[in-house]
């Protein structure tokens, strides 16, 4: 620690060299924390996906519709805490651009399946209250500037109203928060409102949420839905809500291992600039190196203070990189919706912060075994 | 004359020297071609998502949906009202038949090869009309299917995608079971990710009673869609609406490849600056490890401009090295790679493959270039303005 000052000194001897260094550092930890969330974002919220909550789609197809009586039925089964039933609506808010996810809920038995949703009690009254209401996510709402009270039309491209015309009408009765990582993007309104008012299709649901009681027995329990619905005219696959949401951004494609790539890319050129940095910084003090170790400096002395302002030049543009990321992200999705999720996990940051040392590490570890190994005489008579 | 003679010598001793700071040129390089790479490979993805969804549409072809319907997954039609449609003015008719078909569009869960997870594969429902309206469709392994029958055929690009989707395999759905007697080929569209099967007989499948989702008509030439779109829309017996199956799909795909480019630049941009960064710093030290060879030269009577030049041309030719690395190696790369994407307009797959177009190669060769320069700038203007008493001594 008492050399730091000299490692400071040492850095600034050539400025703009430590600068860029540390500006293409930063700019590689920035694109790193940026690729971690965009990864995120396409994992479409899998790490906070229950396991102990199970997803039953109709068999064919996630299309095809489920009768609304399965609620009862998978109620009744030992082992369920609580069933509830979700159906898509797919409409549009003033233009097709705008585009978010309007799903018809029953508001209690729904409430209770997602804790993490987090609504004020008098709101939750109030939804329960009015047949046209609606709960929207926190950054839903701020996207488009509603509030509780606010009347949101909505244009039907699958339900249409019995009152001719495409618009359903809602109210917003409340709005819903949770932790980041939470998707905050969402329509929630009631499915009674739906089935009562649309043209066709009544007593048909989308798919089933299942909460049971005992995740170490979703497979069994998954099965015998399954096998309860079997042969009827709308069967069923049952998965976890872990492997449903994995199973869509499989869909989506490997956005994940491209990010990563790109990430690993990025990484390795910067490295490189690094430690050319560090190795030419190196050969330049040949000489004042020997003469270090001519007043005594010890070996490993010298071997520390080279990793050491490598480490420092790193710490000073990844740590910062990371941070400017990391504040970037604060700013939420800058697609305007396409990314629901868009948050940098703690546990990227954490890998980032290792990845900032290692580099360090690396970068200098060349050059400063070059200085270590030094020998005195060497090192005076060159130049 | 001298000073472009001067500039040229300077410009050459810098160009071949380049290899003697190998280690350092080197870092730019890798480092501008690794940008490159990124946006070049990036951008193909958008590009190939694109091509497929526009090299599915036809100008000359209409596709009639219902009013309110934001893609065919969401239409329907009753089975009467698609007659009245086939009665439209503008429609191409062969013989007494017009060339129009009543479709379903459904989806059925297959499994995707690379990953063995559920993907939601579009099926669609034809009548025999269907090869006449697309003339671009043909079949190219087996048969076409039997009407009337629970035979299908698949898409190139499903059967590449998808698991169990060859000639001679059966597909279990829920109840129902298909056999695939048949491959077919729609240069590239979007068709190539569907499997295709009898209408009527989907109807019964999916419970549809009469109804279809969309019409899909072809013109007697691209001029007639208007009158085509105005008789159906104005028909107060319909609620319809009638899209030109070019803008249908090109719509479908731009907010998927607006995302993608923006991604795309948006990295690229920013790995842009960290390599302009590296560029700097290589450029700093090829003129401060030849602080005194360029003194040299101004104290012999070389001008400022000549060494700036050649210092912008060193770095401009470390620039062009990595555009040509990078393009080089997105092409190799990824040029033609198969993958397959939801598109969130339908909820289903869409296959498609990477496409690393000349242009891109340009616009990256482009970017290359302008990297290089931006690094050599400041550099070159340094080299200029050395003092030559002081670089002369320095070491």
């Amino acid at each position: 620690m008492k050399y730091l000052p000299l490692l400071w000194k040492n850095l600034w001897r050539k400025k703009i060299r430590t600068l860029f260094t540390i500006g293409s550092l930063f700019v590689a930890f920035l694109l790193f924390g940026v690729l971690m969330t965009i990864r995120t974002a396409f994992a479409f919220g899998v790490d906070i996906a229950g396991i102990d909550r199970l997803v039953l789609i109709h068999k064919v197809s996630l299309i095809m519709q489920l009768p609304v009586s399965y609620q009862a039925q998978l109620q009744s089964t030992p082992g369920v805490e609580v069933a509830t039933h979700n159906t898509w609506f797919g409409g549009v808010y003033q233009d097709p651009s705008n585009f978010f996810a309007q799903i018809a809920v029953d508001p209690e038995p729904f409430m209770q399946i997602y804790p993490e949703y987090v609504l004020p009690p008098d709101q939750m009254k109030a939804w329960l209250d009015d047949r046209q209401g609606v709960v929207v996510g926190a950054d839903l709402a701020k996207r488009f500037n509603w509030k509780v009270g606010d009347r949101v039309p909505i244009q039907a491209t699958i339900w249409q109203p019995k009152t001719g015309g495409l618009t359903w009408e809602f109210n917003v009765a409340g709005i819903y928060d949770g932790e980041p990582g939470v998707d905050k993007t969402q329509f929630f309104f009631r499915y009674d409102y739906l089935d009562e008012n649309r043209t066709g299709g009544q007593g048909l649901v989308g798919w089933y949420i299942v909460k049971i009681a005992d995740a170490s027995q979703a497979q069994a329990m998954g099965a015998r839905f399954d096998e309860m619905f079997a042969n009827s005219s709308a069967e069923t696959k049952t998965t976890t809500e872990k492997g449903f949401v994995e199973g869509f951004a499989n869909q989506v494609g490997d956005i994940g291992t491209i990010m990563i790539r790109i990430a690993a890319a990025v990484l390795f050129t910067m490295l490189l600039i690094a430690a050319t940095t560090m190795a030419q910084a190196v050969r330049e003090r040949t000489s004042e190196m020997a003469v270090l170790k001519t007043l005594g400096f010890t070996n490993p002395t010298i071997l520390m203070w080279v990793l050491g302002e490598s480490l420092l030049i790193t710490v000073l543009g990844g740590g910062l990189g990371l941070l400017a990321a990391w504040v970037f992200v604060q700013q939420g999705d800058p697609t305007g919706g396409l990314l629901p999720i868009f948050v940098l996990p703690s546990s990227n940051v954490a890998a980032g912060a290792v990845l900032i040392v290692l580099m360090g590490l690396v970068a200098g570890a060349l050059p400063a075994l070059q200085a270590m190994q030094l020998k005195i005489t060497d090192g005076l008579r060159r130049n | 004359m001298q000073w472009i003679s001067q500039t040229l010598a300077v410009t050459l001793l810098n160009l071949r020297t380049i290899p003697q700071r190998l280690s350092s040129s080197g870092v730019a390089i890798v480092g501008i071609a690794g940008v490159v790479v990124v946006l070049v490979s990036v951008l193909s993805i958008a590009a190939g998502f694109t091509a497929a969804m526009e090299g599915s549409g036809s100008p000359s072809r209409a596709l009639v949906m219902r009013t309110g319907a934001d893609s065919e997954m969401t239409s329907g039609l009753a089975g009467p009202d698609t007659d009245i449609i086939k009665q439209a003015p503008g429609l191409r008719r062969d013989g007494q038949t017009p060339m129009a078909s009543s479709e379903l569009y459904v989806i059925i869960d297959l499994p995707k090869r690379s990953t063995g997870t559920a993907a939601n594969v579009p099926m669609r429902g034809v009548e025999s009309t269907a090869f006449a309206v697309r003339d671009e469709v043909a079949i190219v392994e087996g048969r076409m299917f039997e009407f009337g029958t629970t035979e299908v055929i698949v898409g190139r690009g499903a059967s590449g995608q998808f698991a169990g989707l060859t000639v001679g395999s059966v597909v279990q759905s829920g109840q129902s079971s298909w056999q695939v007697v048949g491959v077919f080929e729609a240069d590239g569209g979007v068709a190539e990710t569907e499997i295709w099967v009898d209408a009527r007989v989907l109807q019964g499948v999916y419970r549809r009673g009469n109804s279809f989702q969309s019409v899909l008509a072809r013109l007697e030439s691209s001029e007639d869609f208007d009158r085509f779109r105005d008789f159906l829309t104005t028909n107060p017996q319909l609620n319809v609406q009638v899209r030109r199956e070019s803008e249908y799909y090109a719509q479908q795909s731009q907010s998927l490849s607006r995302l993608i480019q923006g991604v795309g630049f948006g990295i690229a941009a920013l790995m842009g600056i960290g390599a302009v960064f590296g560029a700097i710093l290589t450029m700093y030290t090829a003129v401060s490890t030849r602080a005194r060879e360029i003194a040299t030269l101004r104290a012999l009577g070389f001008n400022g401009g000549s060494v700036v030049v050649s210092v912008l041309a060193e770095s401009l030719a470390l620039g062009a090295l990595g555009g040509i690395l990078g393009g080089a190696g997105a092409y190799f790369g990824f040029n033609g790679y198969q993958t397959s994407t939801i598109n969130f307009q339908t909820f289903s797959q869409v296959a498609f493959a990477f496409r690393v177009t000349p242009e891109l190669l340009i616009m990256g060769l482009f970017y290359a270039l302008l990297l290089g320069l931006l690094g050599g700038l400041f550099p070159a203007i340094r080299a200029a303005r050395l003092p030559i008493p002081t670089a002369l001594r320095e070491l």
